[in-house]
């Protein structure tokens, strides 16, 4: 394999990587507020898919993007009220079932209503266009998934760190309760992370299909599913760690398709979800297990 | 300041409060004391509306406070000093009484509070980057106290402030909720350590298997027969 074709599939890899770590960040904001494996991610990703196709089909597409974003937060936003609030003290097994309803009826509504046939997903020009660097040639949205994705990672952490929103979610994230108690609304933080999370999923879903033409009802389950091991595998609740979770995913399946084993390109993921799991099952920048209390 | 009248509390099926009425005097410490699993903390917990109410009134500067949600009580001015501290860990010292303010926006104000909180409490000055769980039993009850100040409350309950600290630390505990007292705090203090709670509240009642047996000023009910029995560790005279 020669140098410009090793960089030609890093790059590749790093760009599916991007899709993946935005969709990753989702799980892993959601399970660090509510310990909630929210496996409707996904399929909130296919949606979004989707959307797109229909408002792109009206609108020219900086009108459509947001109209995207905006309808995916809004779905994102129903699902935890209905699905998931009126669970709130319940086990958290409950939450979880209710999570896999969720998810099937997204797939099956889908279904319904567009037929399990693909559509093609449409092209934005500007995403489309093929640059030159070197040796190196891609479209746009190849250059700008990966750039794009750290850039928000790095929006997502100052947020958490720095404002007073992001304080409320750490305090919400380790005790109820208590974050109760200084006045914070827990529904409205819970509310925010779902924002924050469809909202990251709406724009996963734009740079991952562009790339890929066409959105089936079932599209959204494969990739949530590999999304959700590069969360674990960047250890579950930390932002950093789902980017650099989906990077590695990203780049690892590539590289596997060129040389010649795409039957196993899934495989891998899940290869390493079970080897994560035994070796360090907190993940790369997972929480330590048990604190000092 | 605030007046309970009847109030009832269960937790499903099982009563926790049974008609219970006292009275919290502006400006003064009043203290809770009982057993076990009496119902001093759901007092609390139901005053801060984390738990809801069966029946009955909790009347905050006359008004009726049963049924408001947690951020609004917090609002009007209850702040609550939890059992066990429940500091946040990961979160600086700094970070925790930041987070006490929650609720306001005048950041000049707030800063000029946290200077208030710091000569206070000179420790958390010192150790305003550490991470709150790195701190020892005592000064993270600073921290919540600190941080409960922060809110500006006019009404500070604190849940077994003393639990689990050293007698020495536990001096210097109650010598700050009487300067948090002079400093015009109205103080809800609930205590297993019946002898320091009495000797610095103003007022106490007695708390058994939810409901009020006994109630008179601190004095008073130090030197009754019945509690120096049941709770001071002292042998009634025969």
């Amino acid at each position: 394999m020669s140098l410009a074709t090793f960089l030609q599939h890093c790059l590749t890899g790093i760009s599916l990587g991007g899709a993946y770590a935005l969709i990753a960040i989702g799980y892993t904001m959601v399970y660090g507020i509510l310990r909630l494996i929210n496996f409707a991610h996904g399929d909130l990703f296919m949606i979004a898919g989707y959307l797109m196709i229909f408002t792109l089909a009206d609108f020219p597409w900086y009108i459509a993007i947001p109209i995207v974003l905006i309808g995916t937060v809004v779905i994102g936003i129903v699902i935890e009220r209905l699905a998931y609030k009126p669970l709130r003290s319940a086990p958290r097994m409950s939450i979880m079932i209710s999570a896999i309803g969720v998810s099937l009826l997204l797939q099956n509504l889908a279904t319904y209503l567009f037929t399990a046939l693909p559509r093609g997903y449409p092209e934005i020009p500007y995403l489309k266009r093929i640059y030159q660097f070197g040796p190196l040639s891609a479209s746009f949205v190849t250059f700008l998934t990966p750039i794009l994705t750290m850039a928000l990672v790095f929006l997502m952490v100052m947020m958490i760190n720095k404002t007073k929103i992001g304080m409320a979610m750490r305090a919400v994230s380790k005790d109820y309760e208590t974050a109760e108690i200084m006045g914070i609304k827990i529904n409205s933080v819970v509310s925010f992370t779902f924002a924050i999370g469809s909202l990251l999923a709406g724009i996963g879903s734009i740079l991952y299909f562009t790339d890929r033409m066409s959105v089936n009802p079932f599209s959204g389950s494969l990739p949530g599913l590999k999304c959700f091991v590069a969360a674990v595998l960047g250890g579950i609740g930390s932002i950093p760690g789902a980017m650099i979770g989906g990077f590695i995913l990203g780049i690892g399946e590539t590289f596997l398709v060129a040389l010649g084993f795409s039957t196993f390109s899934d495989a891998f993921t899940f290869i390493l979800l079970i080897v994560m799991l035994l070796v360090k099952p907190t993940g790369l920048f997972g929480e330590k297990a048990t604190e000092k209390v | 300041m605030l007046k309970i009248n009847h109030l009832k509390v269960s937790y499903g099926g099982i009563k926790a409060l049974n008609d219970i009425s006292f009275e919290v005097p502006a400006g003064k410490i009043v203290t809770l004391i009982g057993a076990n699993g009496a119902g001093k903390s759901t007092t609390l917990r139901s005053i801060i509306g984390l738990v809801k109410a069966d029946s009955g009134e909790i009347l905050y500067n006359d008004t009726n406070i049963v049924g408001l949600p947690t951020n609004k009580i917090v609002g009007e001015g209850i702040a609550l000093v939890p059992e066990g501290r429940r500091t946040f860990p990961d979160m600086t010292v700094l970070e925790n009484l930041k987070i006490g303010a929650y609720l306001r926006t005048d950041k000049t104000q707030i800063q000029e509070d946290i200077d208030w909180i710091y000569s206070i409490f000179p420790r958390l000055k010192e150790r305003h980057w550490q991470q709150a769980g790195t701190l020892s039993g005592g000064e993270q009850q600073m921290l919540a106290v600190g941080r409960a100040l922060m809110s500006r409350p006019k009404l500070m309950m604190m849940d077994e402030p003393s639990l689990g600290l050293a007698p020495i630390v536990v001096q210097e505990i109650f010598s700050i909720i009487r300067k948090i007292n002079n400093d015009g705090v109205t103080i809800l203090l609930i205590e297993q350590n019946a002898n320091m709670a009495l000797r610095t509240a103003d007022f106490g009642y007695v708390l058994s298997t939810g409901h009020i047996t006994m109630y008179g000023t601190g004095k008073e009910l130090l030197e009754n027969e019945e509690i120096k029995a049941a709770y001071l560790g002292k042998k009634k005279k025969m």
